[in-house]
């Protein structure tokens, strides 16, 4: 086990947060902290480095999600290696340069705890052994990228391009991510080397070419292959340093790291070559071609790295070993020509104040040494002899022209590499000469000078190695070569040489064709820039993303729009349609074969009932006919409502009945209390189709839920009730089965419901609060309510009765368990009577005679059922066993007492005190006392002394 | 006292919010600090029962507690699985985050709202721990009005508006709740899950359709708690108008429309019954239409609390989804990704809040707004949230997707499932970046000025996503836990077997001794 391998990749995360902390203790401590803590990672990787030298390959795992084949594993054999060197080392001089390049305003420890994140998910992506692990730091480097380029906050292109880089690669991890999963589907295991192991089977697999244009879309976005190339330029909006490491040496990368790790196990097809090749193709030229006319420096060089990317996914896209030997090998000298040259750019942009070369010119006085390093540089990536760049770009040659060999129609493949390679040219030189050379400068904003000495020192390092490959490829990179090559392949080496000189080849005239027409196509590039600028330059990629975007967005909003539509109808709608859908889907087997009936023999129809279910039809469609007119409406619903009770008294239930009966009065009381508020009329506001839709709707609901009652009724009913039956009296201590269910056997049912209750009551208490309304004084015509506001005889009645109605409230309460009655019941009863006294005798009699503080009695009440629900915990019994027993108590005589009759009380207490506060709530709503002004004015009039006097 | 406490357990995460919410009824017009000392007491004492009933169970036992001393199915019993003790500290834990913001200030924007909290609590966990398909209705209730008025506290017209929508739309699903508790009951003439499941298993072919549509009719109801498309209308506007501290506790509340549907479907409908898979393929078909549907939500919003509840439609989806691909893979993901889901959607409730406090007249508007002082604070934790929102790696809905495309590779409908859960996340990555764009980095000097958000109002949020945080690090014993769950909730014998005593294939019959000896009749001494 290497346990230094996770350490390394850790440490950087650790560093992170160390380096957002130390930002705040002084501004160059985070630069300090960072480098550390590469240094110290770069440190930890040497043992491992050493033993991959020797040709083993590491692994350390840990068990993390075992159960969906997520471990952590970390592996490091050559490939892997090779590009932890690179993210180390040159993370380790980009540390050095920010800290340089980093202006006084910017906050450094946000940079480099930025960066410190992006390196370790770096790390940890080019290390991971499982394949889900690699997706997850694949889309940490993608949102730490965000961060970076987003780095200039106000900027608009820096949060413009960032959130671009995020979409497009965010988007190509997604599909990645798929593919990986594919991959794991098909292998049994997410461990690279299971995968790598697997080719044959992964390559038979059905799933092969899903799960491979999956992983491309992930490998093509990362690296910025045409058609999805556009967002590297744009992330160009970072500070340079960040361009210098994500967009040239590291992130971009990834996606070819990832052609490579996977290519023993997915290459070797007609699919691969023929996607990867001319993808990789397309990528080379037109980056190539369009580098050639980007006036910003950085522009030129996010260009050319896509032009190199592209080189390298088409090398490994020609899929022989040569090949992908070749592209390792130009993966590590783009490296580490294009990070100087940022770099440089970065410098020149720092010292000179404008990366644009159209102002910049002949820098080459004030800055020699850094125009030095950047001509050496430039030379590498034009393919200049006794560079690196030279070198692998030779070897690409060499390839195409293998090719072209091998097949017929690729005899374009060297025509066009050659074309690129002579664009490649084109713009190195453009790069060095127009910004060091051409006269002495005019439009620049400041003097430009070297810069500090330190800022260089990253620079030269990358120029002394690129000088060093080149002149001497085998003793520099050679050993890393050969162990990174070899791991990609994961097999034995194909024959080849490092050197300079291989004598007279087609390669060697294809580099001096590139180098001549290189030179060439710069000598003409004036009226080629207005070629393009009339042509290809047109082309956007920017306002085509922001079009885009704003397309879906308008499509989303306008969906949205439809889709969302705040409309309770449409809502209600949906829902019953639905209902309707899925009862008819459930009973279509009974519907076809006609079995919905049950076989019980339907019961003959007798007038009463008859009349009665008509009676039930009027009201109902009469609610719904005369909904308008609101006071009409409500009395059919209370005929709605008597019918049912009466029909609950024909099927001998008294006891719902009663309860039916006196819910219908107090709610039809307290809705009529309601209605005071609203206008009389409603407006018509449904038109004609819209009302039959909803006929349609309501018939079809209707016919719905007759069904299902059809086919209960006619099934023999066999169920649990008969065990109710025999156990009330023995069980229960009480007669009546019903009250013996409410309060005992589903006691916790109502005690839910009496909570629903208080809740109600809390929320009616909550919303009428400081509520006042203007309610109408006089109907439409412009009549008062009534002259003769409180009849004196209904009035002394309703008085005398409340005694008499809370007596008889007592008696339906405790004869309750045994006859009809109950405390539901008991307490609508002593509702009704206090609503009576509310209607007889006005709000300005009644209020003072019933306290306002009644709302204690539903928490009292509720507490009262709980407690003896409590109760039984005492007698080591479950929560609401009742007990009961049989009493002789003076006066009364014989009672059968059972602890239900508590619990039935706190009941009782919640159902007045509901009905308490919303008639004490409602009363006060309206400012004014009855009997009302005999207009109109002065009502407003008395109404608008009130407002002044502040309320009553 | 410790073993009342043991004997009572499966009771207790109701009695607790029961007896608080009376207290606090009771306490009316005591000052404010005592009422919040109340009702954070009676929230940490649930989280400790609810943690304790949690361990109980997490050996597999199925803890059956009947009411009244009533033995099922006559009675009503709680019953308390590894899935249902799982849901209870969860919502715990989210009321306990919940309660430490809104005793920050939010509570008295509006009155009576730790009543109304506890109570919403009580719902929730009586929902959870019912094995009772009436109580559960019940229980609904307690949830739905508790909610409407959370809803409504700190009143304003959009909370209104939003309110009554919410109210009537749930209305209308508690009838239909109740026409299919009564057409069950009407056929398999029991009301006890349990039983039901038991009476489902020999169900003759003549009732199967009747069932099978009262089956749907049910599922209906639970799918609109759930919000699966096309009946999810209700939430995002609801969930955007409630307060804070409201919104965050209600992201539990779609999870018990999903814990119903899971329960039942695996348990009446389950495995071995006659009715086997009734619901699942209507679950993945609209699982994926919701997550669509959501996603266009999430694109179209121009407010941070309106894009939060589109995420929590998507999140529904996704877990409806797993649920509808059935088998205990896809079930053990979409447990997982139901503790995602509920604590990121809570701690994006309150972040928003935050935000939109700190932003001034900008409020949650997705736009350039002030400055915010603490731009790096709110953006920061914003930036984790909408990570692990969207699911991208390395937080907790990362792991959740995987486990869900993973669970689904082996479905028939794989490609759908891969492409509409892959598309949405990039969709939904798009507008949360836009959302966090506009609202962190991009500054309008004329838009007002912000303030310093409150500090202490940030701590539930920062605890939450560390919860999150927490899922992602010991995701290997969470995944072994869910995945436990799962396979209780795969084999209903089990749990048929605790409720209905030793032998859950024999259908009870009417036999009053039997009462007798179970409950006997302590004697009452009167004086």
């Amino acid at each position: 086990m290497h346990s230094s391998l996770p350490l390394m990749v850790s440490l950087p995360f650790v560093g992170a947060l160390l380096a957002a902390w130390s930002g705040t203790q002084g501004r160059l401590w985070s630069a300090w902290v960072s480098g550390g803590v590469a240094l110290a990672s770069l440190g930890l990787l040497f043992g491992p480095a050493l033993a991959v030298m020797q040709g083993e390959t590491l692994l350390w795992q840990a068990t993390w999600v075992p159960q969906i084949g997520l471990d952590l594993g970390f592996r490091l054999d050559g490939l892997s290696l090779l590009f932890a060197l690179m993210i180390l080392g040159i993370g380790l001089l980009v540390v050095l340069y920010a800290r340089y390049y980093l202006a006084d305003q910017d906050p450094m420890g946000r940079f480099y705890a930025y960066l410190m994140l992006f390196m370790g998910a770096m790390l940890g992506l080019v290390t991971s052994e499982n394949l889900i692990q690699m997706a997850i730091f694949w889309e940490l480097t993608s949102i730490t990228s965000f961060l970076l380029v987003s780095y200039w906050r106000h900027r608009s292109e820096a949060r413009q391009g960032a959130r671009m880089a995020l979409a497009i690669t965010g988007a190509g991890g997604l599909a990645l991510l798929g593919g990986l999963l594919l991959l794991g589907q098909i292998v049994g295991s997410y461990q690279l080397s299971d995968v790598l192991a697997a080719a044959d089977s992964i390559k038979a697999s059905p799933l092969y070419l899903p799960a491979l244009l999956l992983i491309l879309l992930g490998v093509f976005t990362k690296s910025a292959q045409f058609p999805f190339h556009f967002w590297l330029p744009h992330a160009m909006a970072a500070p340079t340093p960040v361009s210098a490491y994500l967009h040239s040496a590291t992130m971009v990368k990834a996606g070819v790291f990832l052609l490579a790790r996977l290519f023993p196990a997915l290459s070797d097809t007609a699919a691969w070559t023929w996607i990867v090749a001319p993808v990789g193709l397309a990528t080379l030229v037109l980056g190539a071609y369009t580098a050639l006319f980007k006036h910003d420096l950085k522009g030129l060089l996010a260009y050319s790295t896509i032009s190199h990317l592209g080189l390298i996914t088409l090398l490994f896209g020609i899929g022989t070993p040569l090949a992908a030997v070749a592209a390792v090998f130009h993966i590590m000298n783009h490296a580490t020509f294009k990070a100087s040259l940022f770099m440089a750019a970065g410098i020149i942009d720092h010292e000179a104040g404008t990366r644009d070369m159209r102002r910049l010119s002949g820098l080459w006085h004030y800055m020699p040494y850094t125009g030095l390093l950047a001509m050496v540089a430039a030379a590498a990536m034009a393919g200049v002899p006794l560079l690196n760049g030279f070198l692998s770009k030779e070897m690409f040659f060499e390839k195409t022209v293998f090719m072209a060999e091998l097949t017929d129609s690729a005899w374009l493949l060297p025509v066009f590499a050659t074309l690129a390679g002579a664009f490649a040219v084109a713009y190195s030189l453009r790069f060095i000469h127009d910004v060091f050379f051409g006269g002495a400068p005019t439009e620049l904003p400041r003097i430009p000078h070297e810069p500090t000495r330190w800022m260089k020192v990253p620079v030269e390092i990358l120029v002394v190695i690129c000088v060093a490959v080149g002149i001497l490829p085998g003793l520099t990179f050679g050993p890393l070569l050969y162990l990174a090559a070899g791991a990609t392949l994961q097999g034995p080496l194909p024959e080849f040489s490092l050197s300079v000189w291989h004598g007279f080849t087609p390669a060697l005239g294809m580099s001096v064709l590139a180098l001549l027409g290189g030179v060439a196509i710069y000598a003409v590039r004036r009226p080629l820039f207005r070629l393009h600028e009339q042509s290809f330059g047109r082309f956007d990629a920017r306002a085509l993303f922001i079009a885009l975007e704003s397309a879906l967005l308008g499509l989303a909003a306008w969906l949205d729009q439809r889709l969302h539509r705040p409309s309770l109808q449409r809502m209600l709608a949906v829902i019953l349609l639905a209902a309707v859908a899925v009862v008819v889907a459930g009973l279509w087997p009974s519907l076809r074969d006609g079995t919905l009936s049950g076989p019980l023999p339907l019961t003959p129809p007798d007038p009463v009932s008859i009349a009665a279910m008509l009676c039930l039809v009027v009201g109902a469609v009469g609610t719904v006919v005369l909904h308008r007119e609101r006071w009409t409406a409500l009395v059919m619903l209370s005929v709605v409502g008597l019918i049912v009770a009466l029909a609950f008294v024909k099927l001998s239930a008294p006891d719902l009945a009663l309860t039916q009966l006196s819910v219908e009065m107090v709610t039809i009381v307290l809705l009529l209390l309601a209605l005071y508020f609203l206008p009389k009329h409603t407006p018509r506001e449904s038109s004609l189709p819209r009302r039959l839709r909803d006929l349609t709707l309501a018939g079809a609901v209707g016919l719905t839920a007759a069904a299902l009652v059809w086919a209960v009724l006619t099934r023999p009913y066999q169920s649990i009730a008969g065990w109710f039956l025999d156990n009330s009296v023995p069980g229960g201590g009480g007669t009546n089965v019903v009250n013996v269910i409410l309060v005992d056997f589903r006691g916790f049912d109502t005690l839910g419901e009496i909570t629903v209750l208080a809740i109600a009551a809390v929320g009616i208490y909550m919303l009428l609060q400081g509520l006042r309304l203007d309610a109408p004084r006089a109907d439409a015509q412009g009549r008062p309510w009534s002259w003769d506001t409180h009849p004196l005889i209904l009035a002394t009645f309703a008085r005398l009765l409340l005694p008499l109605a809370l007596l008889v409230a007592v008696f339906i309460l405790l004869r309750g368990h045994n006859l009809p009655g109950g405390g539901f019941i008991a307490g609508l009863v002593v509702a009704v009577a206090l609503v009576m006294q509310y209607l007889a005798n006005g709000i300005t009699w009644t209020r003072p005679r019933i306290s306002g503080q009644l709302h204690p009695l539903i928490g009292i009440g509720l507490l009262l059922s709980t407690a003896t629900g409590l109760g039984s915990w005492y007698f080591d019994r479950p929560f609401l066993t009742s007990a009961h027993g049989h009493f002789h108590l003076p006066l009364i005589g014989d009672l059968e007492l059972a602890t239900a009759m508590l619990f039935d009380l706190g009941v009782l207490m919640v159902v007045v005190g509901i009905t308490l506060v919303i008639l004490i709530r409602l009363g006060e709503l309206d400012a004014l006392e009855y009997p009302p002004a005999r207009g109109r004015r002065r009502v407003m009039a008395a109404r608008a002394q009130l407002r002044r006097g502040g309320g009553h | 006292m410790t073993q009342l406490l043991q004997q009572h357990l499966v009771i207790a995460p109701l009695l607790v919010p029961l007896l608080g919410g009376i207290l606090l009824l009771l306490m009316r017009g005591s000052a404010t600090p005592l009422r919040r000392l109340v009702s954070m007491l009676s929230v940490q004492l649930l989280f400790g029962v609810a943690l304790l009933l949690l361990l109980t169970v997490s050996d597999g036992r199925t803890l059956v507690y009947a009411l009244g001393g009533w033995p099922a199915p006559f009675g009503i019993v709680l019953v308390a699985d590894r899935l249902a003790a799982m849901l209870v500290l969860l919502t715990a834990l989210l009321a306990l985050f919940a309660m430490m913001h809104a005793i920050q200030g939010s509570d008295r924007s509006g009155r009576q709202f730790h009543v109304l909290f506890q109570f919403q609590l009580l719902g929730l966990n009586g929902a959870f721990l019912t094995g009772d398909l009436f109580n559960l209705f019940v229980f609904f209730e307690v949830l739905l009005i508790a909610s409407y008025g959370l809803l409504l506290h700190g009143g304003g017209p959009d909370r209104s508006r939003a309110g009554l929508h919410y109210v009537v739309v749930n209305l209308v699903g508690s009838s239909l709740f109740l026409f299919a508790v009564g057409t069950l009951y009407g056929v398999l003439g029991t009301l006890n899950m349990a039983d039901m499941a038991v009476r489902v298993a020999a169900l003759p072919p003549a009732d199967r359709a009747l069932v099978q549509a009262a089956g749907l009719l049910l599922c209906l109801v639970f799918a609109l708690k759930a919000a699966l498309a096309p009946l999810h209308l209700w939430l995002p506007r609801a969930y955007a108008a409630a307060g804070p501290a409201a919104a965050a506790i209600f992201a539990v509340m779609t999870k018990v429309g999903a814990y119903a549907l899971v329960r039942v479907s695996t348990l009446i409908f389950g495995p071995g019954g006659e009715l086997d898979g009734l619901v699942e393929p209507w679950l993945l078909s609209l699982g994926l239409v919701t997550i669509v549907v959501g996603s266009i939500g999430v694109l179209a919003s121009r407010q941070l609390g309106l894009l939060v509840s589109h995420l929590v439609v998507v999140s529904a989806g996704t877990l409806l989804t797993a649920f509808g691909i059935g088998g205990a893979a896809a079930v053990s993901a979409g447990l997982y990704y139901l503790l995602h889901s509920t604590l990121v959607a809570a701690a994006l409730f309150l972040l928003t809040d935050n935000v939109a406090a700190a932003r001034g007249r900008c409020a949650d508007r997705i736009a350039a707004g002030p400055l915010l002082p603490a731009a790096n604070l709110l953006g920061g934790l914003f930036l984790v949230l909408a990570v692990a929102v969207v699911g991208l790696p390395p937080l907790s809905g990362f792991l959740g997707k995987v486990m869900v495309l993973q669970a689904g590779l082996s479905s028939p409908w794989m490609p759908w499932i891969l492409a509409v859960v892959l598309v949405s996340s990039l969709l939904t990555l798009v507008a949360v970046t836009r959302a966090g764009s506009a609202l962190f980095f991009k500054t309008d000097p004329d838009a007002g000025s912000a303030t310093l958000p409150n500090m202490a109002d940030l701590v539930p949020v920062m605890a939450l996503g560390g919860l999150g945080i927490l899922l992602v690090i010991y995701a290997g014993p969470v995944y072994a836990f869910v995945a436990a769950t799962a396979a209780q909730l795969l084999d209903p014998a089990a749990y048929v077997g605790a409720v209905l005593g030793a032998a859950p294939d024999a259908v009870p019959v009417v036999a009053p001794d039997m009462a007798q000896g179970a409950v006997a009749t302590p004697e009452v001494n009167l004086p």
